[in-house]
């Protein structure tokens, strides 16, 4: 069953690595605009939950509902249509192309939506400013900080204004004053857009910024609000 | 934190009466536990005996909130020698959670159900924290800070005992 008013949420999620199990009936929900923190230790299946979510893995079995649809029964091509419209991802590093100045790299979504260059340009300005690296426009990501580089980064992860950001270890090669700036600014500017974030991460400080965590331990979730 | 020594080292700036002395003590150190005049007033009185303050001056009127006080020369020397004496670092070898944990092994309930509620516990307070360093000035962020560092540090024993709570079962249920 769908909580009321969840935006993505999975039932008993199951899957498999040839013998290992990476998930094992796990379970979980996010309302539109809620940061929810997914926490867990290494190889606890929390990056297999977020890929599943996110339409990149399908899970053997259970159900990931998505604003009323079921992920599992689209075909790839809707969920690739879904992961360019309504998802945005931010990794642990920053996966800018290197080729391209920052402000090319953040308006690189909109570019293959189709949207014009200039309003794609002025777009892209407008996340960077949200993101306080609006002074990095015209530098390449070989010129910027691991920080400054990794807010480019979520900056061009919500420049489309998806409803769920993914964001997988996203300060996790971040020093603690620059991996908490990234995500004050992270949160900022989702909340700002009404955006969902499912934040997978191990570390607790980075966790304080979630509305709520989901502990997921040998594949298994557990829902620490209701645990309470 | 010794109130004392505190006041002493916010007189070295300058004479300063006592109330002076409270209102810069809640602005820089009270954030949660404001002084009490009756604080103030008492430790006033015993650094005036032990010599490390002197009445530099009282205004008309009487009562104890009329005197001004300065710091003495061998107020200066107690500030500099507790400023420059380490502080214990605390152990905490006598955890209630370990404890907790152990009784629930030897008692055959839920061991790992405690860890989890209690690291829920203290993911709620680093919410309250991070939101109030997000609000707060430099001051406030450094006082959060070192709260959620200390949380973290317990976060990851609570992890570590979690990951080891099937070896502490055979060390304790014998």
């Amino acid at each position: 069953m769908t909580p009321p008013g969840s935006l993505l949420t999975a039932r008993d999620l199951r899957k498999a690595y040839g013998p290992t199990t990476a998930l094992d009936g796990a379970d979980f929900s996010v309302h539109p605009g809620e940061v929810v923190a997914v926490m867990g230790p290494s190889g606890s299946g929390k990056s297999t939950l977020l890929h599943c979510l996110a339409g990149i893995v399908t899970p053997d079995s259970g159900s990931i509902t998505y604003d009323g649809r079921e992920l599992t029964a689209m075909n790839d091509a809707r969920r690739s249509a879904l992961r360019r419209t309504d998802f945005g991802f931010v990794f642990q590093f920053g996966q800018l192309v290197p080729e391209l100045t920052c402000a090319e790299n953040v308006a690189l979504p909109l570019r293959l939506n189709g949207t014009p260059r200039k309003e794609a340009a002025a777009t892209a300005l407008d996340f960077m400013r949200r993101l306080e690296v609006d002074d990095l426009a015209a530098k390449r990501p070989g010129e910027v900080s691991g920080g400054q580089g990794q807010r480019v980064a979520v900056a061009r992860a919500l420049v489309t204004t998806p409803r769920v950001l993914f964001a997988d270890e996203p300060t996790g090669a971040l020093d603690s004053l620059n991996g908490e700036r990234v995500m004050e600014l992270l949160t900022e500017a989702a909340r700002a857009t009404h955006a969902a974030v499912v934040l997978v991460t191990h570390e607790a400080r980075v966790a304080a910024y979630s509305d709520r965590e989901i502990v997921v331990r040998d594949g298994r979730s557990r829902d620490m609000e209701r645990a309470v | 934190m010794s109130i004392g020594h505190t006041l002493l080292g916010l007189l070295e700036s300058g004479p300063r009466h006592g109330y002076d002395l409270k209102r810069a003590f809640d602005e820089k150190f009270g954030h949660d536990r404001p002084l009490h005049y009756g604080q103030v007033y008492s430790t006033m009185s015993r650094l005036l005996k032990n010599g490390l303050v002197e009445v530099d001056g009282i205004e008309p009127g009487g009562g104890p909130e009329r005197k001004r006080y300065a710091i003495t020369e061998a107020g200066v020397t107690d500030v500099q020698q507790w400023l420059a004496t380490p502080e214990k670092p605390e152990p905490y070898l006598q955890s209630t959670l370990y404890t907790k944990v152990v009784l629930a092994l030897l008692t055959h309930r839920d061991a790992a159900d405690i860890l989890d509620t209690q690291r829920a516990e203290h993911l709620r307070m680093m919410r309250i924290l991070t939101d109030r360093k997000r609000k707060g000035d430099l001051a406030d962020q450094l006082i959060c800070d070192h709260a959620l560092f200390h949380l973290e540090a317990d976060l990851r024993w609570l992890e570590l005992t979690a990951a080891r709570l099937d070896k502490l079962r055979e060390a304790v249920v014998r």
